[in-house]
């Protein structure tokens, strides 16, 4: 039986579970002109759960339910950025979804579900619990992105999504077969990652346990999105409705980090000599697609599909190293992505309105005589996510390329300097054609008139400055968290 | 007195017989409604050897939700499928070097992978079950409640959001759909149906003919 103590544990998640069942009733019997009440109540819900996760967070690591489920520093810094990205997600995407028609209610309630499947996800003490987080979030990914089921766009990304997310599952958890069955010859099989690696070290199959790393690396890579498991971003970045895109490129890439984390880190430690070097060459091809090909992308959500695949590269890098100067310079920069990626696309969202998608870069031309505000903001993300100093993206791209050189990985370093370079381009294109184009007459360029979604995005992007000038709390937390 | 372990090893080849058996009647059968009924008899002696493996709980599940709920809704499916045998059947022998091969291959595959489980002959524990006293299926039950609580909860989250999602994806609100409101459709009163109109009793019926009735009759 549960004791007291674990449910206490696990305390955010309940509740989380309990409200998304609450949002889902109320939703049916709420009247469709009252749905902007349901849209400020997960707002609401979610702002709550973060309380629960940073006010209640113990001070050591605990874990509950046998082991399955493990609070630590490093679930915590996560989960409170998954939050968060999905909060403001919810923010940028009203105007959108109503325009749409896609104002509905299951759409809260299966992002309620997916935040719970980050979370589960980042917080795993166990194979089991990794596996079953995972489907959780990208089960309710897969129905979202197939939210607008009478456009054929969606339908086809979310038919890919599916066939392709359903394979990586399905390699995740041979692998895991695999990495049980060795921990089993020689030693007392085991699930429990904490565990594993202990057991690791005993096992008379070594030859079946690298199989099953091999496998899971797989199933890590796809979600992370890196080369070459990188063939379903760019569909559905483009396919999915925008705010669906936003939160598979920031609350879903914490969860993959999460995971890559327990896995390799947590599970898998005996062996990192081994992952290093595969970790290493998808981060290269990673950073050599994900960059070349952004280059000729006349789609700017196409275009931001290849970033994530180059960006997804540089976290590599710091998880490459192997140690926790590493995995917190990899955190660091999953957090800098996902607050990065929600403020670009957030500026999608922004200027996209019924029957107008602005997904095109060329849609943007002459944005700084339309709106010089967003055109502001949206140079300060391009600048930042190109990594250019002062901003955040800097600082996440400067510490994985530290960490890289810590470990000894100095052709790796130089490798994600030179492809930095390279990313320069094609943001400062979106830049220049924001500033230096003229506009096409006759088109409507203006953001969105409402007023939260502003105040936001405005916070946001200018966030990435701030933290960029101030990014020392930050770093020093995930530091804190990864060694204790 | 039968020996019982000769009993139930002469169980063991009876079943596994037909189970041999009924999976060929699956792949060589024409008719697609009886290979679907052979997949049942497979599922089923699969079942009846697990039984003697002492999984009472899979070979219970096995049959509940495969032979009763999977393959029901899939003899379903092949009965309204319109499916044309001869255009099935052709080009069987342009593939069949191709599917040689591979099932050459595949047999190659699985006789090495016999020979290296005979080499590395590892022995399996005792039945967990047995050593606590208890049946398979208690014995399951018991650890799905208790150390794979979290886990067993989180699958049902999992429905739940399958359930979800499957409404949101095809549940469609038509405009101009008539139904029937239960509700109402109780609540009615006799005067909301029938309207009693007074008025006064008809004295000319039938003493002089009507002049429109004598028009029609034209």
């Amino acid at each position: 039986m549960p004791s007291m103590n674990d449910i206490l544990i696990l305390a955010p998640e309940f509740y989380l579970v309990a409200a998304a069942c609450l949002l889902l009733l109320l939703d049916a019997f709420m009247k469709p002109e009252q749905r902007g009440l349901l849209h400020w109540l997960s707002i609401a819900v979610l702002a709550v759960a973060i309380y629960m996760v940073v006010g209640a967070a113990p001070p050591v690591a605990v874990s509950a339910f046998h082991g399955m489920f493990v609070r630590d520093g490093v679930a915590t810094i996560l989960k409170v950025f998954a939050l968060l990205t999905t909060i403001l997600v919810f923010v940028y995407s009203r105007p959108y979804l109503r325009d749409r028609k896609l104002f509905i209610g299951e759409f809260y309630t299966l992002m309620i579900f997916a935040v719970i499947g980050v979370m589960l996800l980042v917080s795993a003490g166990s194979l089991v619990t990794v596996y079953l987080g995972l489907e959780l979030l990208s089960l309710s990914s897969y129905a979202l992105v197939a939210l607008n089921r009478d456009a054929p766009l969606p339908s086809e990304a979310a038919m890919k999504y599916f066939v392709l997310g359903a394979l990586a599952s399905g390699m995740l958890l041979y692998g895991m077969s695999m990495v049980y069955g060795a921990s089993g010859m020689g030693g007392q099989a085991t699930l429990d990652l904490s565990r594993l690696s202990a057991v690791m070290g005993y096992t008379q199959a070594p030859t079946l346990l690298l199989f099953g790393l091999v496998f899971m690396v797989v199933g890590i890579s796809f979600k992370l999105g890196v080369a070459p498991f990188h063939m379903w971003i760019p569909d559905v970045y483009q396919g999915a409705p925008t705010p669906i895109t936003t939160f598979i490129a920031s609350a879903s890439k914490l969860a993959a980090f999460g995971m890559a984390y327990r896995l390799l880190a947590g599970g898998m430690a005996e062996v990192a000599h081994q992952w290093q070097l595969m970790l290493a060459v998808l981060a290269v091809l990673s950073l050599a697609i994900g960059n070349l090909v952004a280059i000729v992308q006349t789609n700017l959500k196409r275009m931001l599909a290849y970033s994530t695949i180059s960006h997804m590269g540089y976290l590599l890098l710091g998880l490459s190293a192997a140690n926790p100067e590493g995995y917190s310079a990899a955190m660091f920069y999953a957090i800098s992505y996902a607050l990065m990626s929600t403020a670009s696309f957030g500026v999608i969202l922004a200027l996209s309105r019924a029957g107008f998608e602005c997904e095109e870069i060329d849609d943007l031309r002459g944005l700084n005589q339309r709106s010089p505000w967003l055109a502001l903001l949206m140079m300060l993300v391009m600048v930042s996510l190109a990594g250019v100093p002062p901003m955040f993206g800097f600082f996440a791209k400067l510490l994985v390329l530290q960490a890289a050189i810590h470990a000894g990985m100095m052709w790796l370093a130089i490798v994600g300097a030179v492809f930095a370079i390279i990313g320069l381009y094609y943001y400062l294109r979106v830049v220049k054609v924001m500033y230096f184009d003229k506009s096409v007459e006759g088109s409507e360029l203006r953001m969105q008139a409402d007023g939260s979604l502003r105040v936001v995005l405005s916070i946001n992007a200018l966030g990435l400055l701030v933290v960029g000038l101030y990014w020392g709390p930050l770093i020093a937390w995930c530091r804190e968290a990864l060694a204790g | 007195m039968i020996n019982p372990q000769l009993f139930q090893l002469i169980c063991f080849y009876a079943f596994a017989t037909v189970t041999v058996a009924s999976a060929l009647a699956v792949i060589t059968l024409r008719n697609s409604v009886h290979a679907v009924l052979a997949l049942v008899l497979t599922f089923f002696s699969s079942a009846c050897i697990w039984l003697l493996a002492e999984a009472e709980f899979l070979a219970i599940a096995l049959i509940v939700v495969y032979v009763g709920a999977v393959m029901v809704l899939f003899l379903f499916v092949v009965m309204m499928l319109d499916i044309d045998q001869e255009k099935m059947r052709e080009g069987f022998v342009k593939f069949l070097p191709v599917g040689l091969i591979v099932a050459l291959v595949m047999l190659g595959e699985m006789l090495a992978l016999i020979g290296v489980r005979a080499m590395h002959a590892h022995v399996l524990g005792p039945n967990p079950a047995t050593e606590a006293g208890l049946s398979n299926t208690a014995w399951l039950g018991h650890a799905l409640y208790t150390d794979y609580l979290l886990p067993f909860e989180v699958a049902a989250l999992i429905l739940t959001v399958g359930v979800v999602a499957a409404v949101a994806l095809t549940l469609r609100h038509r405009g101009g759909v008539r139904y029937q409101t239960a509700g109402q459709q109780v609540a009615v009163k006799a005067s909301d149906r029938v309207r009693i109109v007074k008025m006064d009793a008809d004295t000319t019926y039938g003493r002089t003919p009507a002049p429109a009735a004598s028009e029609e009759s034209k």
